[in-house]
């Protein structure tokens, strides 16, 4: 059991990582990484979202979509369900926590677009995970998000210094630097397969 | 602005993924085979106009605070319609498109029109809008896969390409190839356009059509910072 729980995190922190290899959470990942503390702020915030809109999309989709058939309602009651938390969480930060408020707040409400946080719940009804597996699951996608913002971060602060061709300035020069940074954790395929055996 | 302009302005000149920079998940992901890049666009751009449609009907209806949510379900509706018929009557390219197919609803752009073309703007016209943009985006997702698919698996929709079929650069086809190749296209429309069309020169709020409704503290963050620098 703990074996599986441990090779679900590090495959999808790593290997699966959801930016890198997946493309899931490409607008903040490229809109959000120029300063290394911003970056690590969203991560961080996205982290939080995905644990807690898991926690209530499984429960959900278990006990009261699929019992009644309602499979087909998935996209748009999820969509719907982690807007609405997500806007609660702010209203709950801003007054139960203001000083993580300053810190997280500010981008909560560009996660609720954020097409990572929906793609991971749908990814764990899709994998079949039980509800202690997909809270794993999340955390590791969430984990793997912030790894890869704030390498990326990292990177960007010395690409801004570089004097690419003109053409190149700006958004391509950035994207060719993420190919690199891609390249490097494709470098982890096979990593979790060999540690644990092909458990997964 | 004429018929003709509105429509013609989503393929070239305010092309949402080659020079807005919008929609980048699935370009970035579906654009490994032709095929799949294809069914990416159409399918989106069905929704596009569906849901350009509708909210462009119900503007006067919907309440201007409470109309991100609103739009956020006319979309979701309207996705879900057009997975089911992917479903039913092509299995294969619903399977081939996986989680991306409902992850449209979380696309920028379909988003963005609502908010920047279709509540201001009458019925036929964000139809024609919804059709531009859709067809542009199917244009760029072409492009892209074009070029991943014949040096990446040297194929083309399928079809093997005699002599590229010897030299394949399998890594094209790959997260990192995505990356590179998407890179390079938005530097050939920079360079072929240069100073004629307007052209975002990073990330940044104003491009982002979430921008409008987020928190709205990153971007005055940001512009603070540039003012003091300037």
């Amino acid at each position: 059991m703990l074996k599986t729980l441990l090779s679900i995190l590090l495959a999808s922190v790593i290997v699966n990582n959801y930016v890198l290899s997946k493309f899931l959470g490409i607008c903040p990942f490229l809109g959000v990484s120029k300063k290394i503390d911003q970056a690590t702020g969203m991560g961080l915030a996205v982290i939080f979202v995905m644990l807690l809109a898991t926690a209530a999309t499984w429960p959900l989709q278990t006990y009261l979509l699929a019992p009644n058939g309602l499979e087909y309602l998935q996209t748009i009651v999820f969509i719907l369900v982690i807007a609405a938390l997500v806007q609660f969480v702010e209203i709950a930060l801003k007054k139960y926590a203001p000083a993580l408020h300053r810190s997280l707040g500010v981008y909560l409400p560009l996660i609720t677009t954020n097409c990572a946080v929906l793609g991971v719940t749908l990814n764990n009804i899709s994998d079949g995970y039980g509800f202690i597996e997909s809270m794993v699951s999340s955390l590791g996608c969430g984990l793997g998000f912030l790894l890869a913002m704030v390498l990326f971060a990292g990177v960007r602060s010395r690409v801004e210094k570089a004097i690419p061709p003109v053409a190149f300035r700006g958004i391509p020069i950035t994207l060719i630097s993420a190919s690199i940074v891609s390249l490097s954790f494709y470098g982890f395929a096979g990593v979790v397969d060999n540690l644990f055996g092909g458990a997964l | 602005m004429s018929k003709t302009q509105i429509f013609i302005k989503g393929l070239i000149k305010e092309n949402p993924v080659l020079v807005l920079v919008l929609g980048t998940c699935p370009t970035l992901a579906t654009t490994t085979s032709v095929i799949s890049a294809l069914a990416m666009g159409l399918a989106a751009t069905a929704v596009l106009v569906c849901s350009n449609m509708a909210i462009s009907a119900l503007r006067k209806i919907i309440p201007d605070t409470v109309r991100i949510p609103c739009y956020i379900v006319v979309i979701a509706g309207f996705v879900t319609v057009v997975s089911m018929l992917m479903q039913a009557f092509l299995p294969d390219l619903y399977e081939m498109l996986g989680v991306y197919l409902a992850l449209i609803v979380v696309n920028c752009i379909i988003l963005g029109r609502a908010e920047m073309f279709a509540r201001k703007n009458t019925v036929g016209d964000s139809a024609l809008d919804g059709l531009g943009m859709g067809f542009g985006f199917t244009l760029a997702l072409l492009a892209m896969s074009t070029v991943r698919e014949l040096f990446g698996s040297g194929t083309w929709a399928g079809y093997a390409i005699p002599y590229l079929a010897n030299f394949k650069i399998p890594i094209l086809t790959q997260a990192p190839g995505g990356f590179f190749v998407f890179g390079l296209l938005i530097a050939t429309v920079a360079a072929l356009t240069s100073g004629e069309y307007p052209k975002k020169n990073s990330f940044d709020c104003e491009g982002c059509p979430n921008a409008k409704f987020c928190g709205r503290d990153v971007c005055a963050e940001k512009e603070s910072e540039e003012n003091a620098h300037a």
